[in-house]
Parts: structure tokens; sequence; C-alpha cells
């Protein structure tokens, strides 16, 4: 249990994958103007990421594993994730069209969303069995979605704020990115 | 060299890619959502580069939004006319096919033709210059000679002439509108391809006062509506204008006429 909660605080904020680690750095800016796509994106991204650690880990255990084929782990992965994608966006499509098309190039883009790729590749590194590759993969969605949603705030805020020109768009968000990346720094060696 | 380990990972990549197909062909069915069928033969037919020139999130996104006929296919740039007829066919709507629009630029008060007001060495675009008292040219109705129109022609298809005023390639040309957007003084105008015969004037001021500015503007004086018996020219403010409807091969043309030179007749056997 305990082994579960420290798997769960490591990847939400010591090892946040976007803010610390610097994967998925992609869909952080891209659908981070504002609040409530941002948190659908959040977890659209943690159901994938779930999903894609667990079916990634039976795939290493069973399939690679049992027949020595490590050297297919990225190519499987990918593969798992890309599926997964695809399965998501419909799913997406079907229950909601308005937030379909809020996450529009994006929910597609998970597919090439190298945090996810990320996750796959860690639990392996790390070797978690099932159950804690679960609750690895889960617990870097709900990162994900936390950096994603306090960026989301934050430029929202942004909107409001007397921003000299030229810092103006791209440049302020960066910026903002790096601070808030800075302060999860500050996590480290929490664990 | 050790073979099984290579039949192991196609057999097992393989099974993995089957799968999955599976797995997602039932998903489809599934979770199919019912859409206009269109959407997906217009997204076809679109370029696919998903380029964003239209202002959506990609070719797919603007398709959906063409069959909602929220947007005009104009709105893209890129395709072709080819993919445009059949999209149009798609819609239901004639996209001007039958007859296509060229644009054409309206005045012909080029430099050394229309007097100079000023020296402006502001920002070289006609936008900017209209804050600035509408740049060197006397003539507050005709180009000003920064070529906004150039720059946001997506075909290359309007060029600054040796006298500073953009020339439309009636080949190139497809009509998509820019070029007319981005004029601020509204000199170009977008005509079928069918209409010949232009007054190349935008002055409204009155005869005596356009002439003092430009050696080429219409001064109304309606030579052209007595030498055609009022079909095919009428004068309005102190501007000549052709009725293009009634204008026919037959009728005997009032350009040698024109005082000032500014009824022009522009292409003709070269274009369809």
């Amino acid at each position: 249990m305990v082994n579960i909660f420290i798997i769960f605080l490591s990847a939400v904020i010591v090892n946040n994958y976007v803010l610390v680690n610097f994967l998925g750095i992609c869909p952080f800016i891209g659908v981070s103007k504002k609040i409530s796509p941002a948190v659908s994106m959040g977890m659209a991204t943690t159901f994938v990421m779930t999903l894609t650690s667990a079916v990634s880990w039976l795939i290493n255990k069973y399939i690679l594993e049992g027949l020595n084929l490590q050297f297919l782990q990225t190519v499987s992965f990918i593969l798992v994730i890309a599926s997964l994608v695809q399965l998501v966006e419909m799913f997406v499509k079907k229950i909601s069209k308005p937030l379909y098309d809020a996450l529009g190039i994006f929910l597609p883009l998970i597919t090439t969303n190298c945090a996810i790729l990320g996750v796959a590749l860690f639990l392996v590194l790390k070797e978690y069995n099932f159950i804690e590759s679960i609750i690895f993969g889960f617990s870097a969605g709900v990162g994900f979605t936390l950096a994603i949603v306090i960026m989301a705030g934050i430029r929202e805020e942004l909107e409001l704020a007397d921003v000299p020109e030229y810092f103006k768009g791209a440049a302020i968000t960066m910026i903002v990115a790096g601070c808030l990346a800075l302060a999860f720094m500050g996590f480290s060696g929490l664990i | 060299m050790n073979y099984t380990s290579l039949v192991y990972a196609v057999l097992s990549m393989g099974g993995m890619g089957l799968f999955f197909s599976i797995l997602i062909t039932l998903a489809n069915k599934k979770l199919h959502v019912e859409e206009d069928p269109r959407i997906e033969l217009i997204s076809d037919l679109l370029p696919g580069a998903n380029c964003g020139s239209c202002g959506y999130a990609g070719c797919a996104n603007f398709a959906e939004n063409l069959a909602g006929a929220k947007s005009q296919l104009s709105d893209c740039p890129v395709c072709g006319a080819e993919a445009a007829e059949k999209i149009a066919q798609i819609l239901g709507v004639d996209v001007e096919t039958g007859e296509r629009k060229v644009a054409i630029v309206m005045c012909q008060g080029g430099d050394g033709v229309v007097k100079k007001k000023a020296d402006y060495d502001g920002i070289q675009s006609c936008i900017g210059a209209t804050f600035v008292s509408g740049g060197e040219r006397a003539c507050n109705y005709g180009c000003i000679g920064y070529g906004d129109c150039v720059t946001v022609c997506p075909f290359d298809a309007i060029h600054m002439n040796d006298k500073g005023i953009p020339v439309v390639d009636r080949v190139q040309c497809t009509g998509c509108g820019n070029c007319v957007e981005a004029c601020p003084r509204n000199v170009i105008e977008l005509h079928p391809i069918s209409h010949h015969v232009f007054v190349l004037c935008r002055n409204e001021d009155s005869g005596k006062n356009s002439r003092a500015v430009c050696s080429a503007a219409c001064i109304g004086c309606k030579i052209c509506e007595k030498a055609v018996d009022g079909v095919g020219f009428t004068v309005e403010n102190n501007l000549a204008i052709v009725d293009h409807d009634k204008y026919t091969k037959e009728l005997v043309l009032p350009t040698e006429k024109c005082p000032t030179k500014c009824i022009i007749i522009v292409g003709e056997a070269d274009e369809a």
C-alpha cells in the first residue's frame, strides 16, 4: 500500500511528467488556453495513459519477454498507443461532439504525445508489477492533468494581465511554464 | 543466425496489429456517429494539408463547416479549380464555374499619371498609408500603390506594373477575393471573366477636380453615354458605369472617344 502511494506521489508531483521530465509539452502549451478543455484533455490523456500502461505491461510480460523480443518494446508500445487513441477518439466523438471539437487536432495528437510512450517505457524500466503499472500510468495522467490545469488557470489570468508587447503570446507562456517547472523542482528529493 | 526470433517477431507484431485492427473496426461500428455523409466526401477532395489558412483546425474541420454552410469554399486558398467544382457539386451550390470571376483593378492612376501630393516614407503598405493621409498620390479614390493586394495574393496572379499600379493576370487569378479585401480604397473588383469593358476609375469628384489630380480619371463628361445612345454606358456621380448585360460585341465602343482614355478593353480571345 505504501509502495503504491509512493508511486502515485512520485508520478504526480515529484517526477511530474510535464514539469520535471519535460514530456508531453505539445498539448501542455497547445490546449492550455482555457481551463475546461484543459481538464478534458487531461482526462483523455489520463485515460489513454492508464490503459496503455495496463496493455503494454501485459504485452511486455507475456509476449515480448516470453519470446525474448524486448527489442520490439518501442514499436509495439507505439502500436498500442495508436490503437487506444483511435478508440478514445471514437469514444469522445460519440459521447460529446463539442468536446471533440474543442480538443480538435490535439486528440489524435495524443498518439504522438511522448509522455504516453514515456509511461510505457518507464514502467518496464522500473520493473513494476501489473497493479503498480496501472497506478503508475494513472498517476502520470493525473500529474499531466494537474500541470495542464494549473497552466490553463495561469493563462486565463494572463489574458487580463498587462504583459509587455513583445512578451505577448508564446513568449510569456514559455516563461510561465519555466516558472512552474522551477516550482515543481522544489519537490525533488521528497521521495 | 537465429531465425526463430525473426519468426516470433513477425508473428507477434502481426498478431498484435491484427488484434488491434479488429478491435478498432468493431469499435468503429459500435461507436459510429451519424454524420453528414458529404463531410467525408468533401474532406477527401480538399487538399488535406491541414495548413490552417481557412482558419479552421484542419481540412476535416473545414469540410464540416462547409457542409453546415458556415464557411465558404473560397476560404480555402489552396483548393484547385477542379476540386472546387466537385465540392460545389456535392454542396449543391454553383460555385461560379460557368462564370469564373477574376479581379480587376479599377484605377489607372499610376506614377506620372496621378499628381503627387506628398512624400511618404512610412510603412510601405497601403493600409499603413491610409492612416497617414493616404500616401503620396493626390487622388482620394484610386490606388495607393504599395501593393497590399500583391502581398495577399496566394496565386501570384497580381503584380505591380512599372507605374505602380497592380495588374491582374487574368489566367492565374482564381477570384478568391483576397485582394478585394486587402485594398483599403476598394479599388479592386471581382467581375465575371466574360466582362471585358471597364471604366478604370473610381473618382467621384466633379470632372474639373478629378482631372486636376489625375490625367486618366473619368471626368463624367457623358461622351461615352452619348456615343452609344445610353445603351451600355451611364454616368452617375461623375463616373461612367458599364452595363455589362447590355454590352454586346457589335456595339461600337466609345473607347477612342473617351477624352481621358479611361474606358479599357481587358483581355479578349485568350480566355474562355
